[in-house]
């Protein structure tokens, strides 16, 4: 393929030497970090080459009067993979920035909390017979430790708390700054009079023990972005554009509108156009689950997504929204979007309830204690000794903890969450609602007939098939076990390919072509391709079959009391069989993005918590309305961005997981609330008669912690049911 | 507990260079490739580079 290839969107230029990333596919072992940076480095012209093996990709720099970044790409392919530019996102770049920030903190809350623990057991040990000015110096020293480091340390949590007191909000780290000042400027005062108590090291645990769970929580989320930036490199698309009467090659995010682009049988449109010149057959399943192909002739609007089926179109790329049906899906989006109510997290009811309560039992100590005739001294000590043992550690780990595991758990089920609440909006779902097109099928068509043909013909159709770019030929192709094309294949447009295959010629297209009499096409969506071989012939059936696993995974939804619904695109008749055949009663066809979102609203006035999954451009708004939505990593782009989570993977079994695991991890966020409730149901009247000593409260709130911390793990610790990591997972950066 | 002035700032000035050193470590991006650093280990064949300077 001697065309030109354009990377300049995905290259930095710096001083003569030029930066790409890429993603690498196929990268497993120690052996490929050698391979690859090894044969980069040897040619002249690299400057440095580095694979990142925890998220799979490779930066390369290269003097670019010797090299051009197509090269690094033809290279790498000589080496034996695949790699695909890959624009790094700002989004990643700061998260990068941030995870820094907040290991240090959690470095310096370690150090402080260790160093200040050291000092206060020595005190506590001591205590009867340490002469005074010992623990003064001691609790001096730990003043002197614990007071920067908690203004080091505690930085994202006062932040976090200032940002919400000046929204007029609250949410759980107004309580956890509260706490932690007061118990360090308490113990100020406290060691300037000389006394025996102390709560340094309450305060620095408690900041090291939160910034744990925060780290761990920031840490899962980049890990999931990282994969999901790699799955869109691996996805993205090339367009080829007319460039002074050549066709180069450009990566679809570098189009603009008024470029004329090539489209050759089996190109996706990678963006919305009309067509120029020639004729051909649009696949339109990724935008509006139609599986029946339409004419496409000059004068017709495209969309990105479609796949061109038969003939080579050029088309010319028009501005986003002005085809009638994206401009419909946009509308339908922002409307859809603004019209939703923001979900409040169960931390944040949680923060709601608490923090008033917390407060109003603190003053409420003060004034008991007053009341009671006690030195304002020690009514203030015995009040903040309240604050301290209530500061919300436990409390504030309940849901991150489970947050983690749980997001984990879900990633090696193949889901990869969009949004930070997904979890706990996808536990309380009662409905399910499918697409057709793309979600409960296949996105892909494939052979229907492959079990009734002679094993040795198939295996000899799909290896011919290699060397076509037909969509019907690539359905074939699947079925190959070993890739090896075959040697000399000729394609004849419009017919099919042939090449010699053991002495004998071997044919693979129209049935014509092979010697087969053409059957009359009905509009059902069933397509048929011929293959013939040394005198014997076959006709393969290729449409859109459903996922493997899907009647099992529908059932087992059913079986948790989940109502389920088919709202397709596509039209009746093709949505019913599958509808019978998944044993789903209530199904609908034919329906635009309006009547979607229409029946999701109808339920959604019922009361009905629905879940969405979908893949169509068509389906956008309905994800966007939906209570929470799931797609295919094969989804259209605009689809994908308002899921809040990507599936991976052939099976549809990862969406029953994510429900699973999203109810699990519901149930024991719920757990842990009423841990950390129980936990203040104790500590709180020990506090509040006077008795909580530094001592009792550090063992107090370290218990409570772990205890919560452990009851998490158990999200993952269930039967590892079908948590199979797809195939696409391990190329693209799993452990 | 005159021992204390000494073994106190000595306990310290060890904590302290621990941090730093984790600091240090953090900044020139020993944490970007955990799962790299397990495996790069295993290669043997940068041992000639090295002599010469490699990286």
């Amino acid at each position: 393929m001697a065309e030109t290839l354009d990377l300049s969107l995905f290259v930095r230029h710096h001083e003569g030497t030029a930066h790409m990333d890429l993603a690498v596919e196929g990268v497993g072992c120690a052996a490929c970090i050698r391979k690859i940076e090894g044969g980069l480095k040897r040619i002249p012209g690299v400057v440095e080459a580095r694979l990142n093996f925890t998220n799979r990709r490779l930066a390369v720099d290269w003097r670019e009067d010797e090299l051009a970044a197509a090269d690094v790409i033809a290279a790498l392919e000589d080496i034996g993979y695949q790699a695909h530019p890959f624009e790094p996102e700002r989004a990643e770049a700061e998260e990068a920035q941030h995870m820094r920030w907040l290991v240090k903190c959690l470095a310096v809350a370690g150090f402080a909390a260790m160093n200040v623990m050291l000092l206060s057991v020595s005190v506590w040990s001591g205590n009867l017979d340490m002469s005074q000015e010992t623990r003064d110096f001691f609790h001096w020293l730990s003043a002197m430790i614990a007071l920067p480091a908690a203004a080091y340390a505690g930085r994202p949590f006062f932040q976090s708390a200032w940002r919400a007191i000046k929204a007029r909000a609250l949410n759980m780290d107004v309580p956890i700054s509260l706490g932690v000042i007061a118990a360090l400027g308490m113990s100020l005062v406290e060691t300037a009079g000389h006394a025996h108590h102390a709560y340094f090291d309450s305060a620095m645990m408690l900041l090291f023990f939160l910034l744990c769970g925060r780290t761990l929580d920031h840490a899962m989320r980049r890990k999931t972005r990282a994969v999901a930036g790699n799955l869109a490199a691996l996805k993205a698309d090339f367009a080829h554009r007319f460039e002074a009467g050549e066709v180069v090659r450009v990566p679809a995010a570098a189009l603009r509108s008024g470029d004329r682009l090539l489209l050759r049988p089996g190109d996706r449109v990678p963006a919305d156009g009309v067509v120029l010149s020639g004729t051909s057959e649009i696949d339109d399943s990724l935008v509006t689950g139609e599986t029946a192909r339409r004419a496409a002739v000059a004068g017709a609007a495209i969309h990105a997504g479609s796949v061109n089926f038969s003939g080579t179109l050029t088309m010319r790329v028009t501005a986003a929204g002005t085809g009638t049906l994206i401009d419909e899906v946009e509308r339908l989006l922002e409307k859809a979007v603004t019209a939703k109510s923001r979900y409040v997290r169960l931390a944040d009811r949680a923060a709601r309830l608490y923090a008033p309560m917390v407060h109003a039992t603190a003053a409420l100590t003060l004034v008991g204690w007053l009341a009671a005739g006690a030195s304002a001294h020690d009514a203030i000590v015995t009040a903040i000794a309240v604050l301290i043992i209530t500061c919300p550690c436990a409390l504030a780990l309940a849901i991150p903890a489970v947050q983690v595991v749980a997001s984990g758990a879900l990633f090696r089920a193949g889901v990869i969450l969009n949004a930070g609440d997904a979890i706990e909006r996808l536990a309380e779902i009662d409905t399910v609602i499918f697409d057709k097109t793309g979600t409960l099928t296949l996105p892909e068509p494939r052979v229907d007939n492959a079990a009734k043909l002679p094993p040795d013909l198939l295996e000899r159709a799909a290896r011919l098939a290699l060397s076509s770019r037909h969509p019907l030929a690539a359905a074939v192709a699947r079925e190959a076990r070993a890739r090896i094309p075959c040697e000399g294949a000729i394609e004849e447009a419009g017919q099919g390919v042939r090449a010699m295959i053991d002495g004998a010629e071997a044919r693979l297209g129209k049935p014509a072509f092979c010697g087969i009499p053409d059957e009359a096409q009905d509009a059902s969506g069933v397509s048929t391709i011929a293959f013939s071989h040394a005198g014997r012939a076959v006709t393969l059936t290729v449409q859109q079959k459903t996922r493997p696993d899907a009647a099992g995974t529908v059932a087992a939804l059913r079986a948790r009391g989940l109502d389920l619904l088919i709202l397709s695109g596509d039209r009746p008749a093709a949505v019913a069989p599958i509808a019978a055949h998944l044993g789903i009663a209530d199904w609908r066809g034919g329906l635009n993005p309006a009547e979607k979102i229409a029946a999701i609203e109808a339920l959604k006035a019922k009361g009905r918590r629905i879940l969405m999954v979908g893949d169509g451009l068509n389906d956008a708004p309905a994800l966007a309305a939906a209570h929470v939505s799931l797609s295919p990593i094969s989804a259209a782009d605009i689809t994908q961005a308002h899921a809040d989570a990507v599936f991976l993977g052939e099976r549809l079994a990862p969406v029953l997981d994510a429900v699973t695991i999203a109810a699990d991890a519901r149930r024991l966020m719920q757990q842990n609330l009423w841990l950390a409730a129980i936990y203040n149901a104790v500590a709180v009247p020990v506090a509040i008669l006077g008795y909580a000593t530094p001592l009792i409260a550090a063992a107090a709130m370290s218990g409570s912690s772990i205890l919560v911390t452990l009851n998490a793990l158990r999200v993952g610790v269930r039967k590892g049911s079908s948590a199979e990591p797809a195939g696409a997972l391990a190329t693209a950066g799993a452990p | 507990m005159n021992v204390l002035v000494y073994l106190v700032p000595m306990a310290l000035a060890l904590g302290l260079t621990g941090l730093a050193a984790f600091l240090w470590s953090l900044r020139a991006g020993q944490y970007e490739d955990m799962d790299g650093a397990a495996l790069r280990i295993l290669d043997n064949d940068d041992m000639g580079d090295n002599t010469q300077g490699g990286r």
